[in-house]
């Protein structure tokens, strides 16, 4: 076989089950197994979502929730990695910190929706803060693993060089830990947006997930299906970005 | 460098503590001095606290008990005036050969011209031309080892501690490695705690070669390697003699530790 069809028969293999999949999705209503009030057929639904564009309604909604989603990613991982890379250096600091990280990591965040809604009302505050305490632990855990897993022959040879501890830190903790870092990174990025529709959907007057949970009670199907496939391409197309950056940053590893 | 160095060792030890179970003696009474310009290797069966000596040396681990000194200074902390080279070479893999070689150098009180010349006259030293721009992981063994080195050179330390660093090569880049090392010291002489458990390479390398017991760590013996100046001949009876002579030492010491105590 040659380089050309190896590569067609390479992409066919891999979005095999994609077709299958919307094969099936088609032919369920309309053979007329499932009611197409509660399954659409894709052809219906893409000409939803491109109505949806083209009338400006979603816009806004994507806007809002965008802007909720990465300024809450942003700001954990600003905190998560310094707070990790304190930790991994700094003993009291880990001591103190280790505890409080261990009893909250594994606690589920979207039960903190109540509490943040009070505290932050329902606007972007709250998204914004629950998304941020989400994504926060996994970006502490694996920076600090990272750090941590650092040996001590590096930190040496770099002290025998004259590296001072804030230098330490950032030339050689941060670089040394970037790919748990990074592993972190992908963890909060899909947290990030399994809360947000969470919390949109259950009190919010703007956003994605209002959306949803809006065309789902006045009984729009079509449309619902739309804005999930949304969100499904904005979390593919995140995860490629993701992949791209971390092909780039991680090129060292051979 | 013209001032003289020397490394005074006296009456130090070191007691490790496991994470589990009792302190363990690793360091009991070593007196040692090191002259300006002397390759002195410490040989000594594994677990016998030889790379412990090395690290204390370069005020990596406290000292617990007794004191060394570098030029009447006694050592309480890393220094740029003592290099190391390590066995698993602890380059930084997210730099490249040049990066690596340039992150010590750089953070000197130099000119830039200066910083580049050196980086060049290293890179060259080691034979690494066509290779600045690779990453760690992309180089072989006996590659690594030599950015390694050049990393340490090019800081122009006035001492070189070095922990097994052929350990980790096949026989074939180490024999090659040795011979790369004499020649480098040649042209920048310096003073040198080579650590290995390799007695070839102990008597083929050092001037000294002190012989270590098991646990607990005391120096046995200090060798004098005086096999009729000039260059060593391996092939020659002295030099197997002598070879003879310090592997009986570790040998007994190597059985007194399997011997369980």
């Amino acid at each position: 076989m040659n380089i050309g069809l190896q590569r067609i028969h390479t992409f066919a293999v891999k979005y095999f089950p994609l077709v299958i999949l919307i094969a099936i999705w088609e032919l369920l209503p309309a053979l007329g197994i499932v009611s197409p009030d509660i399954l659409p057929s894709i052809l219906a639904i893409a000409v939803a979502l491109i109505d949806l564009f083209a009338s400006g309604t979603i816009l806004e909604h994507m806007r809002v929730s965008l802007f909720r989603a990465f300024t809450g990613l942003g700001l954990a991982m600003v905190f998560g990695i310094t707070a990790g890379v304190t930790m991994a250096w700094f003993m009291p600091v880990r001591i103190v910190l280790n505890p409080l990280i261990q009893m909250f990591y594994p606690m589920p965040k979207s039960a903190l929706i109540p509490v943040v809604i009070i505290w932050f009302g329902i606007g972007d505050a709250s998204k914004i803060v629950l998304v941020f305490l989400g994504c926060m632990l996994p970006m502490v855990v694996g920076t600090f693993n990272g750090a941590r897993g650092v040996d001590r022959e590096t930190i040496w040879s770099a002290r025998s060089m004259g590296t001072g501890d804030f230098e330490m830190i950032w030339r050689i903790l941060l670089p040394s830990a970037m790919p748990e870092i990074l592993n972190g990174a992908r963890t909060a990025l899909a947290l990030c947006f399994a809360l947000l529709v969470s919390a949109e959907l259950l009190i919010s007057r703007h956003g994605l997930g209002f959306l949803i949970g809006n065309y789902n009670e006045i009984g729009d199907n079509t449309r619902m299906f739309a804005v999930i496939l949304i969100f499904a391409l904005i979390g593919y197309g995140a995860d490629r970005l993701y992949l791209l950056l971390r092909g780039r940053t991680l090129a060292w590893m051979g | 460098m013209a001032e003289q160095t020397n490394i005074t060792v006296e009456n130090l030890s070191h007691t490790y503590m496991p994470p589990k179970g009792k302190p363990v003696l690793a360091l009991d009474g070593i007196t040692l001095s090191v002259k300006d310009k002397e390759f002195i290797a410490l040989l000594g069966p594994s677990g016998c606290g030889k790379s412990t000596l090395l690290y204390l040396m370069g005020g990596f681990l406290d000292i617990q008990d007794g004191q060394i000194r570098v030029n009447e200074t006694p050592v309480t902390e890393p220094s740029r005036d003592r290099g190391i080279v390590f066995q698993h070479f602890a380059l930084f893999p997210w730099k490249t050969v040049i990066q690596n070689i340039r992150f010590g150098l750089d953070k000197m009180n130099l000119a830039k011209s200066e910083r580049d010349e050196r980086a060049r006259y290293y890179i060259d030293l080691v034979q690494l031309h066509g290779f600045e721009d690779s990453f760690p992981s992309q180089l072989s063994g006996g590659m690594k080892q030599r950015a390694a080195i050049a990393r340490t050179l090019a800081m122009d330390p006035a001492i070189l501690l070095m922990d097994e660093p052929f350990g980790a090569l096949d026989a074939q880049t180490r024999m090659f490695m040795q011979a790369e090392l004499l020649a480098i010291l040649e042209k920048t002489p310096k003073t040198v705690v080579f650590v290995t458990h390799d007695v070839h390479e102990a008597v083929l390398l050092a001037d000294r070669v002190a012989v270590m017991s098991a646990r607990p760590g005391k120096i046995n013996e200090i060798a004098d390697i005086e096999l009729g100046g000039g260059p060593k001949d391996v092939k020659s009876p002295e030099f197997a003699e002598m070879v003879d002579h310090l592997w009986d030492g570790v040998r007994k010491e190597a059985l007194a530790a399997g011997q369980g105590r």
